[in-house]
């Protein structure tokens, strides 16, 4: 945001209430309370107030430097005519009237000074208190520091933003109190948005006018902040913004030529400010040194860990209670190893520093707090994050607005996760790029389950060719090396955080625990033949399994071997489970004779059967061995998707002659097309005399499986499979529709029994007194 | 989806219990202690020479009319102890498995938490999520 533009009459008005919050006759910093009790004159909701002060980078700064002034007291007349706050309006409304203070200025005087003495130490609060200020009052504030730089520096009359900047981060680490200095840190890196812009442009200033800037610093760092911390967090709710966005617009004004000269850091300093615009968590540069340096108090190796038992110590000095430093840690140990690595320290002191600043722990980490991990191993806390004012929910679901700052802005974030993205594995693994892209690995993982992560790694890699995976390829892409972005993943992120703890977790637990996982039946005995069409068998194998495990987790677990069941095996339970018993049998017997005639088909059938998880009966043949596979895993509920995958089957241009033999088990749609085509006519109807007809085509169907062109079922299967695990679903869908609707039928009718049984009551009831 | 999951510490007190909250919950807390015994007796039929090779899951407690008990131990000897619907019949075997994983996963995290003393209560906002996520979705 560039500098506020004033008109003459406010400019003068600005200038006026500047100086009459100037009570320490700095020039630089309007007091803090004067400015609190200003903004509470404005008879502005506190809300209104805190966001004016974010707005105008108070809240980073600290306390209100003549730019911050005027730019708040520019968007306490914005929000008086009920405009929007925002940075923009700042510049962009034109004629607005000047901001109204009800409460008289003598008034202001005594409640301000009444508000000094009791800063000391809060003053570090207070900043943390100020509501992080919005992106806009970074620029603003980048506007009208530079601008009041330069005149302060020509003049000493501005000088908000260097001194406030400086003293933040001075502050901290001169004070005796590691609390007391992270309460500073906080309110110097929350004001930091709008303050780092200033911060930077102050630097510069300072080489033009030495003097002025540094002079201003040790007062600043002295008192200022104190003061101003307390303000700030008594009156967190009255508008310091707008005192600020007033002083900004002056400067600006005034400081064109400054500007230029400023424009280098500032440019920095902007993006710094846009990238964190949207973010309240961000930390500031200052704020991160000073994390640095206390991270190397307890560590030296700045690579290295901190043990949780340091780390625990050192926290507990902040005098939270356990339960909060325990959010805390679940929050930063990112990648939950017990340890934290610099990046975790940073975050978990910025938590710190925040909650003691007043704010509420979000529910999960901040993007911009997130370590910069490659592998991501753990998922983050995922949830939904506080709701505070214009703050928490920023980071995480940043709208899209947000990306464009963050991705190129955020410093060294984006381009790692970049540069992880690339060197993300295809596997599932994790990656942890931003929270969406974790989201979205960890719906892979969700969708692909522990056991057969693995096998659908080459699945997960491809493009969202399932509908059901629309989410898993959206983050396969991610990994394949999408842009840092989290505004994009952002979506995914907020729509589906437990995913990725589903995700990690049963990626973690898949490592360790995979045996109870799935209980496929024991490896088909595949011909060889069919490993010829291995590759699109798998992929179709993945596509039917993971859909239909999506399903609803009836269809049989995608087995990390798609289990070629034994047609007797499979038959026999097949044809219990199933409707039609008999036609399994036959099957069964027929079906080992198609498997070594078309090992093709054997493969297709495998996934039949996890389609339809055995629940069918199915008499036809190839789907004996994937019933086998399909009763182990499936659940009667099956049933209906195996339906679902006959229906899909069918949907394949296999001939019907074929359906009713092959339909039963109701493999997947991925089966090669004679077996959809009979599994399709086998969903259809079950009972139909089919059943018997499979027993007896068995072997004409394997005949006619036989003579099928492989080519063109490979082509198709990929296809098929997608279609067929999508009428499964839907079919599923309906069912379950059907059952909702059932049930609150019968709810209903039960609560209407009651009420009735309740009027009877009371209409017995008096006869009882009588 | 379970209706009522409970972490029993080693000394036999519930350090988190979480039911549906629709239900008569202290029924379900007199299931999950009734069940402890199940649980003791399943330890001690494995025998010292098998403790090492003693799965963590234990399957399937006792059924009861309504509901089924499952049971998982860790080998800390802390149980995690789920209580399941038994109209809820799309339950598998394998299910119940991996909702236990995930359980032990996340008492994992808590316990990488320096702040967490064992033996307090479980007071994870993450725990609790994925807590949520595999209770019986109450409409």
């Amino acid at each position: 945001m560039e500098g506020v533009t004033l008109s003459e009459a406010e400019q003068r008005y600005y200038c006026d209430l500047f100086s009459y919050c100037d009570t320490e006759s700095t020039k630089k910093v309007a007091s803090n309370g004067r400015v609190l009790e200003l903004f509470r004159a404005a008879q502005l909701p506190n809300d209104v107030v805190m966001q004016i002060m974010e707005l105008c980078g108070a809240t980073r700064l600290g306390y209100f430097g003549r730019s911050q002034f005027y730019i708040a007291l520019k968007l306490v007349a914005v929000a008086q005519s009920g405009l929007p706050l925002r940075v923009e309006s700042l510049n962009t409304v034109k004629d607005l009237p000047l901001p109204r203070f009800v409460v008289s200025k003598n008034e202001q005087e005594s409640r301000h000074t009444a508000l000094y003495p009791s800063d000391a130490d809060n003053a570090a609060s207070y900043s943390g208190v100020i509501p992080p200020p919005p992106p806009g009052r970074i620029q603003v504030k980048k506007g009208s520091v530079s601008h009041d730089a330069v005149q302060q520096r020509t003049s000493t009359d501005q000088q908000e933003s260097t001194s406030p900047v400086v003293s933040p981060q001075q502050s901290p680490p001169t004070s005796p109190h590691t609390w007391r200095k992270h309460n500073r840190h906080p309110s110097g890196g929350n004001n930091e948005r709008p303050l780092a812009g200033p911060g930077p442009f102050w630097a510069p200033f300072s080489e033009v006018q030495p003097g002025s800037s540094t002079s201003s610093d040790p007062i600043w760092s002295g008192h200022s902040p104190p003061p101003h911390q307390e303000n700030w967090v008594s009156f967190a709710d009255t508008p310091p913004t707008s005192a600020l966005l007033a002083m900004h617009p002056a400067s600006v004004q005034d400081q064109t030529t400054v500007r230029t000269v400023a424009s280098a850091t500032t440019a920095n300093e902007i993006r710094r400010q846009s990238s964190s615009y949207d973010d309240p968590w961000k930390i500031t540069d200052e704020q991160r040194q000073y994390y640095v340096n206390q991270f190397k108090t307890i560590q030296p190796d700045l690579n290295g860990f901190i043990p949780g038992s340091a780390a625990k110590e050192f926290f507990t000095k902040s005098k939270l209670p356990i339960l909060e430093l325990s959010h805390i840690w679940e929050l930063s140990d990112f990648d939950k190893d017990g340890a934290l690595t610099l990046d975790e320290f940073c975050a978990a002191f910025h938590l710190v520093v925040a909650r003691k600043n007043g704010y509420d722990l979000p529910e999960k980490l901040p993007e911009s707090l997130m370590p910069k991990l490659i592998d991501l191993e753990d998922s983050t806390e995922v949830g939904e994050q506080a709701g505070e004012v214009g703050y928490s929910s920023s980071p995480a679901e940043a709208p899209p607005s947000k990306s464009p700052s963050m991705p190129s802005l955020n410093q060294t974030w984006p381009e790692l996760n970049q540069s992880s993205e690339d060197t993300a594995i295809v596997h599932p693994v994790p990656i942890r790029m931003t929270p969406s892209k974790i989201h979205m690995q960890e719906m892979e993982l969700k969708r692909t389950g522990s056991d057969h992560a693995n096998p659908t790694s080459p699945l997960l890699v491809k493009p969202s060719d399932l509908p059901e995976e629309n989410k898993m390829s959206s983050s396969v892409k991610f990994t394949a090396g999408n842009t840092v972005n989290g505004y994009s993943s952002s979506d995914s992120y907020t729509s589906d955080p437990e995913q990725i703890g589903n995700a990690v977790t049963r990626q973690r637990s898949h490592s360790g625990t995979s045996p109870d996982n799935t209980a496929p039946p024991p490896p088909p005995p595949r011909p060889h033949a069919s490993h010829s069409r291995s590759s699109s068998l798998d992929m179709n194998r993945s596509f039917s399994v993971t859909p239909g495990q999506q399903q609803a987790g009836v269809v049989a677990y995608p087995p990390a071997v798609p289990p070629r069941p034994q047609p007797s095996q499979g038959a026999g339970p097949h044809v219990h489970r199933p409707v039609d018993a008999e036609g399994l049998i036959a099957h069964t017997s027929t079906s080992p004779q198609q498997i070594p005639e078309q090992p093709n088909f054997a493969d297709f059938s495998q996934f039949e059967a996890f389609a339809v998880s055995g629940v069918n009966k199915e008499e036809e043949d190839e789907i004996e061995p994937h019933s086998e596979v399909l009763q182990v895993e499936k659940p009667s509920d099956s049933a209906s998707s195996l339906r679902v995958a006959k229906a899909d089957g069918r949907a394949e241009d296999k001939a019907p002659a074929n359906a009713p033999t092959s339909a039963g088990k109701g493999t997947t749609p991925l089966a090669p097309p004679p077996k959809p085509i009979r599994r399709r006519l086998k969903s259809e109807d079950e009972l139909r005399p089919e059943a018997e007809e499979h027993t007896q085509k068995t072997g004409v169907i394997a005949a006619v499986l036989a003579s099928q062109p492989s080519i063109p079922r490979s082509v198709g299967k990929d296809k098929k499979a997608i279609q067929a695990s999508i009428r499964r679903n839907k079919e599923t869908n309906t069912v379950l529709a059907r059952l909702n609707s059932e049930l609150q039928q019968q709810l209903k009718d039960v609560l209407e029994e009651r009420i009735s049984l309740e009027v009877q009551l009371e209409q017995l009831r008096p006869f009882s007194h009588l | 989806m379970a209706v009522c999951i409970a972490v029993i510490a080693k000394e036999n007190y519930p350090l988190y219990i979480r039911s549906v909250p629709t239900e008569n919950e202290l029924k379900f807390h007199y299931t999950v202690h009734t069940s402890l015994d199940v649980v003791d007796e399943k330890i001690s039929a494995m025998g010292k020479a098998l403790v090492d090779q003693r799965e963590l899951y234990l399957g399937l407690l006792y059924p009861t009319e309504d509901y089924k008990v499952y049971g998982y131990v860790t080998n800390s000897k802390v149980k995690f102890v789920m209580v399941v619907d038994s109209s809820n019949t799309a339950l598998r075997d394998n299910e119940i498995r991996s909702m236990f994983r995930k359980l032990h996963n996340s008492y994992t995290d808590i316990m990488c938490n320096p702040f967490y003393n064992p033996g307090d209560r479980i007071h994870s906002r993450a725990f609790d999520t994925m807590v949520n996520s595999m209770m019986m979705q109450v409409c």
